[in-house]
């Protein structure tokens, strides 16, 4: 039968219709059951491939990670075309898929020993963000290609900067000094935006220098309580973070002033060994927390539009309100890619990018996501574990604190299980300093992993050469 | 996930370095393992915060997001509405209260068969959405249809029925209800006292529901002496007159459980306590009184004097297990009623307030819950109308069972309270129910508004008295007294409901 036969045969069948929509609609109902399913294998691949030791079965499986990413970004991507029927999005698709193999083998043969999940999971939550960042506006999308495409590019050299600087840990004065500069300067060029004063703008250029002084930071407390963790030196490092997170207060970047404070808490605990610090961080943490609340009418709102945001709706609980009526309008399988509204959202591209992906693409997808993420967490700090230098363990540790720190703050606010506090998810927000940051994040983890595991086979190889002289 | 947290690189790096010096290679895995046991804790700690996070994220879809999602400011009603035709506000006796019609342009609108009838009550949906409409509407917009009728409706590009909503009104009584009011301003309330559901719920003037774009700027206009949006039934606050020596003699018999009985009072159509003059109704002399006599008449001295014995503190208990002055756990828009009498309030405020006037103000709703928990032996139900929600197909969906608000009298108070009710028909102000064919109990009113003496007419009641099966409350604005302008609108609805 030929083509016009088929149409022909369609139309008695079913009547008159529009075949562009009738796919369409199966497309996007179809494609939401099929991608939490894809969702779902790649999650329960993230936890139990480490189950047994056989390395080939774990790079099939790491294989099959790699396919999966690939197929949902192909399923959003021709659902985001039939949407709109714009070759652009297809133009657009093209150079992401570009970008992610280039990537994917690039950071393969650099990282050659580092945690091939690592790489999956980075790429599957740049992929969401560029998915959904697209179908919530082209432009931010192309933008945030453009600095990952960047960043990431810039990333296949951290090893190698690692490798030069096996000295980073004798510049902690410079890293404190540096990092409260650059936190300072937005008092002197800085702009506000949210409601928070954290951004410079240099040209047509914005960017928050909180998300790059965090790595900073890390190096900072971990370069000094690395040495010692003496009274003497635990107040005097104390202070130091302390001044970096009273500046971001004065920026009214709570969220970030939280991350930096349980960052500094977290080495501290585990380059101490007392728990005794935790707990009197804590109470302090808590104290100061219950302070500013009393103090800041910016705190009081948030707490407000957190305890209660239906009464405030107008107002302060509007954006938390509107997260939910996603979430839940969405319900478990969502409402498709495409067919819901989370432009009702504020910043849904952003600090609220959690609430539009559980509207369009599902709960259960939600729920998976922060699987991932935890998975993250989890192989950061198996990463830690294994370092040997103390430097470079605390390193691991606090940059590992910072990540998942953060994840929780803005999944938290969003689904209003803690006050919102406006921080991006890490790789799927849309933001040009988050993307940049936590690529480098993820970099520092990797790279770092290397050069342990370099120094211990250098360590190693001594005594050999020594035996076969 | 423990697999992936062993620190598994430890054995195979011993393996390979065992050429080292033994103690070199110790102190390195010393080093290695310094602090990864509070590493360890520290995950942990954060795995489970992040457990319990996606658990809130579970119980939130799972508890909470259906209530959460009916909300005006979610509008995504009209995203939903594009695959799935709004479903339909039913009666209890099956009749269509308000349905969904495509017109040529394939453009949807609710029509409401019924017009004015129900309009407060079952809502609108244009210019904000009230009543049923309002709180139903995602419900409405979901369609649990078999999914292979569904494809094929994706397939012939034609929308999916979406559930329907089945409420508790029951069109009959409304319409008498409806029609007993006539012209005059008021409002209607019609409860079933053993479950709380709401039978007929009337408020007027009303307004069109069919025509709202048309009459917006008519509607609300300012200053408008209609108000017809306003939903009087729930919304609407008055001072109760009369009908509040119900509570007063509850309070009375619960406080003298012995004594009750022998309350003796000489009427002589006025009074005066501590220089607070009180006069009963056209200064009627009611002669020598005890209580079952003063509520049937209705006598004002009596009552007065009965509030001067009265421990306010706890009468004002009372009075918040009515729940005055507190939040109603109803499912559409009301207006808290409100009781200000406190220990500390002069003779005057005592004596009008425990007669029904003072600054009490009462919605017709509270009032119908009040002689419900008499009727139902002490124990107030929840009030509510949305009975079930129903798939195209006549699947239940969602069920709504009665809900208790508790005891808030003791079951002999109530019933001794029920024959005192009886007495205002058999022999008081509600005389001219008492030929209707089953025993009724009630108390009328004429609530005072204005200092010229013009007054509400109020009846609260229900029947059969001995199992009840309908209770009323029915306010007339500004008609006259109880006996003579509400009593009748409540015999036509019982007459309705229970046969003449």
């Amino acid at each position: 039968m030929d083509k016009a036969g088929a149409a022909l045969k369609l139309t008695e069948l079913f009547g008159e219709y529009d075949a562009v929509g009738v796919i369409h609609s199966i497309v996007v109902e179809l494609s939401k059951y099929i991608i939490i399913i894809l969702f779902a294998i790649y999650t329960w691949h993230c936890f139990t491939v480490f189950m047994g030791k056989n390395e080939e079965r774990k790079d099939v499986i790491y294989k099959r990670q790699n396919k999966i990413m690939f197929g949902i970004h192909f399923i959003c991507s021709l659902v985001l075309f039939l949407n709109s029927l714009d070759w652009t999005v297809i133009a657009f698709y093209l150079a992401q898929l570009a970008l992610l193999i280039f990537v994917n083998k690039a950071y393969l043969y650099v990282y050659r020993n580092a945690s091939k999940l690592v790489l999956n999971n980075m790429l599957m939550l740049l992929m969401i963000g560029f998915v959904m960042i697209g179908r919530i506006s082209q432009g931010y999308m192309v933008r945030q290609m453009i600095f990952a495409g960047i960043i990431c590019v810039l990333g296949l050299f951290i090893p190698l900067l690692i490798e030069k600087a096996a000295y980073f840990d004798q510049f902690g004065k410079v890293y404190a000094v540096l990092g409260i500069l650059l936190l300072a300067l937005v008092f002197v060029i800085g702009v506000e935006r949210n409601g928070s004063r954290n951004w410079i703008k240099i040209g047509s250029f914005a960017m928050q220098p909180s998300e790059f002084v965090k790595i900073l930071y890390v190096f900072f407390i971990a370069a000094f309580f690395s040495k010692s963790t003496s009274i003497k030196n635990v107040v005097k490092v104390g202070m130091i973070a302390a001044v970096h997170v009273l500046i971001l207060v004065a920026e009214k970047d709570l969220g970030a002033a939280l991350i930096y404070f349980i960052t500094f808490l977290a080495i501290l605990y585990v380059a101490s060994g007392r728990a005794a610090y935790l707990f009197l961080g804590l109470g302090a943490g808590s104290a100061a927390a219950v302070g500013a609340y009393y103090l800041f009418t910016h705190v009081q709102k948030r707490v407000i539009a957190w305890r209660d945001p239906w009464s405030t709706i107008d107002t302060a609980g509007y954006q938390v309100a509107q997260a939910l009526f996603a979430i839940g309008t969405g319900g478990w399988f969502g409402m498709g890619l495409g067919e819901g509204l989370p432009t009702k959202i504020p910043v849904a591209e952003s600090d609220f990018i959690f609430a539009a992906i559980s509207e369009e693409l599902g709960a259960f997808f939600a729920i998976c996501l922060i699987l991932v993420e935890i998975s993250c967490f989890i192989l950061f700090i198996n990463i830690a574990l294994r370092m040997t230098r103390r430097f470079y363990k605390l390193t691991a540790l606090g940059l590992a604190v910072e990540y998942i720190f953060q994840v929780f703050l803005t999944i938290g606010g969003v689904i209003k299980f803690i006050p919102s506090t406006g921080v991006t998810l890490p790789l799927v927000s849309y933001g040009g300093s988050s993307v940049l940051s936590t690529v480098i994040l993820f970099c520092i983890i990797q790279g770092l992993y290397i050069l342990n595991c370099r120094e211990v086979e250098e360590v190693e190889r001594q005594p050999k050469r020594q035996q076969r002289r | 996930m423990r697999g992936s947290l062993r620190d598994s690189s430890a054995d195979r790096r011993t393996g390979r370095g065992q050429y080292l010096p033994a103690r070199q290679e110790k102190e390195r895995v010393v080093e290695r393992r310094r602090g990864n046991r509070q590493i360890l804790m520290l995950t942990y700690c954060i795995t489970i915060v992040f457990l319990c996070m996606a658990g809130f994220l579970v119980y939130f879809m799972v508890a909470q997001s259906q209530s959460v999602i009916n909300n005006p400011y979610n509008k995504r009603q009209e995203v939903l509405a594009k695959k799935v035709t709004k479903g339909k506000i039913l009666s209890a006796d099956g009749k269509i209260l308000a349905e969904t019609k495509t017109d040529e342009d394939g453009k949807d609108s609710r029509f409401y068969p019924y017009r004015d009838m129900f309009c407060h009550i079952v809502g609108r949906t244009v210019n904000s959405m009230t009543g049923i409409e309002g709180k139903q509407g995602y419900p409405m917009l979901a369609a649990h249809i078999n999914p292979l009728t569904q494809l094929a409706n994706t397939f012939r590009g034609e929308k999916s029925p979406g559930d329907n909503v089945v409420t508790t009104l029951d069109t009959k009584l409304q319409k008498a209800a409806y029609e007993a009011l006539g012209s005059q301003k008021g409002a209607i309330v019609a409860l079933e006292p053993s479950t709380g559901k709401i039978l007929a719920m009337v408020s007027k003037p009303a307004y069109d529901p069919n025509r709202v774009e048309q009459e917006w700027e008519n509607l609300i206009r300012y200053p408008n002496e209609e108000s017809a949006l306003v939903n009087r039934a729930t919304q609407g606050l008055y001072p109760p007159g009369s009908t509040f020596k119900i509570l007063t003699a509850i309070e009375y018999i619960m406080e003298n459980p012995d004594t009750y009985s022998k309350f003796h009072y000489d009427c002589s159509g006025t009074d005066s306590f501590s220089g607070n003059v009180i006069n009963c109704y056209g200064k009627e002399q009611h002669g020598s009184l005890n209580l079952k006599m003063a509520l049937a008449k209705s006598c004002n001295g009596a009552f007065a004097k009965i509030g001067t014995t009265l421990d306010i503190t706890k009468f004002r208990k009372l009075t918040e297990r009515f729940l005055f002055n507190k939040s109603l756990p109803v499912d559409f828009e009301y207006n808290k009623s409100k009781f200000s009498l406190t220990k500390d309030s002069n003779m005057g405020e005592l004596t009008q307030t425990v007669m029904g006037q003072g600054k009490t103000m009462i919605s017709p709703l509270e009032n119908a819950m009040i002689v419900s928990a008499v009727a139902n032996n002490g124990e107030m139900m929840v009030p509510y109308v949305v009975d079930h929600v129903e798939s195209d197909a006549g699947r239940k969906v969602t069920e709504y069972h009665p809900k208790s608000q508790g005891k808030v009298i003791d079951e002999w108070v109530a019933k001794k309270m029920n024959k005192l009710m009886q007495s205002v028909v058999t022999s008081g102000t509600g005389y001219s129910l008492s030929s209707l064919p089953y025993e009724i109990a009630g108390k009328t009113g004429s609530a005072e508004f204005d200092s010229e003496g013009n007054s509400h007419a109020w009846f609260v009641g229900f029947a059969p008295a001995d199992k009840p099966k309908i209770a009323v409350s029915i306010v007339v604005e500004g008609a006259g007294t109880g006996s003579q302008y509400a009593v009748p609108i409540a015999k036509k609805m019982f007459g309705q409901y229970l046969g003449e």
